[in-house]
């Protein structure tokens, strides 16, 4: 491979992780005013963005100790949300090689962004290279916008109600949903998962009915046999974090 | 220790052990077919259930209030496919806007 091809192979991943390094600002800034909502502190909501790194699981947990659920129902409805990184470590493994301390950092940044920008390169130095980029791009922007809606939004109050901003948690848990459900399975597992939660809601303490909804996995298979459930779990968007 | 804390330390080991597994332990081995393809669903029903209670909920209590049409707005901006910016401004100025005339 000469350096030619090479510079230009690195300034397309460019472009590719800064379209979605972008995307991902405004989620963060509606994580840091959830965060302050649910009366997180700032230390708190950054420990979240840095530490865990993981948007939608960062939702959740949130969204969970804001109703006033369990310690176990938020860590568990959390951790769910990223039992995928678990699918995409398997995906980018031979992509991150290097000694085992080296691919223990790595591994902080397996998110959908890291793996959609590396996985869609050819060869490994270049999957390796793909991933890094929009991991630690999205990894800075994250923490950024996290402190900034943060420290926007607390205190802010009656102000969320007024603005209509309680709105923009449901709007960004809809965002999130939405690149998925474009596959049969996923939108009866997605429908069977929402009515689960709902019937749950006058009967169960906050954030059990979000963990009854993977019940609605089970629904995806009273469709076709031949039926896939989806051909990419990750979406090349980048909307899916 | 506040639940916030302990929450946020058991999210950071638990999900540092599943992003790391791949890299670090099961190399490139794929994952038995089932597995795969509940780890492809989970996402869709948790993040729905998180739509419909972050929508509907109040502690124990299912409300139709204003973020329901703020929902609808924003289903309408996915739809539509415009960016999330838009998406997040157009569903809190319908819940804003909805609260103000009711």
């Amino acid at each position: 491979m000469n350096d030619l091809d090479d510079a230009v192979r690195r300034r397309a991943i460019h472009r590719q992780a800064a379209s979605i390094i972008a995307a991902v600002a405004p989620f963060g800034i509606v994580f840091g005013a959830a965060a302050a909502t649910a009366g997180l502190s700032l230390l708190q909501a950054i420990g979240f963005s840095a530490l865990v790194f993981g948007g939608s699981s960062q939702f959740a947990a949130v969204e969970i100790l804001g109703d006033g659920g369990s310690v176990a129902s938020a860590a568990v409805a959390g951790l769910l949300l990223n039992v995928r990184s678990l699918a995409f470590g398997v995906v980018m493994a031979p992509a991150l090689f290097g000694a085992w301390w080296q691919r223990a950092a790595m591994s902080q940044l397996m998110i959908d962004e890291s793996t959609a920008v590396g996985a869609a390169q050819s060869e490994r130095r270049r999957r390796r290279y793909g991933y890094l980029v929009a991991g630690i791009g999205v990894f800075v922007v994250w923490n950024l916008t996290t402190i900034l809606g943060h420290v926007a939004f607390a205190g802010a109050g009656d102000l969320i109600t007024d603005l209509g901003l309680d709105a923009a948690g449901p709007a960004a848990f809809l965002a999130l949903l939405w690149p998925r459900l474009s596959s049969a399975p996923q939108r009866r597992t997605a429908i069977v998962g929402a009515l689960i939660a709902l019937a749950l809601i006058p009967f169960a303490p906050p954030g059990v009915p979000i963990l009854a909804s993977m019940l609605g996995v089970v629904a995806a298979r009273f469709g076709k046999l031949d039926e896939q459930p989806s051909d990419a779990p990750i979406d090349e968007s980048g909307i899916v974090l | 220790m506040s639940d916030a804390t302990i929450v946020l330390i058991v999210m950071t080991v638990g999900t540092f052990a599943l992003k790391s597994a791949g890299p670090l332990v099961l190399g490139d081995r794929p994952l038995p077919v089932r597995v795969q393809r509940a780890v492809d669903l989970l996402p869709a029903a948790l993040l729905a259930a998180l739509t419909i209670v972050s929508t509907m909920g109040d502690g124990r209590e299912i409300v139709i209030d204003a973020r329901l049409v703020g929902l609808v707005v924003a289903g309408i901006a996915l739809w539509r496919r415009l960016p999330f910016v838009v998406v997040i401004v157009v569903a809190s100025a319908a819940t804003a806007l909805t609260r103000l005339i009711s």
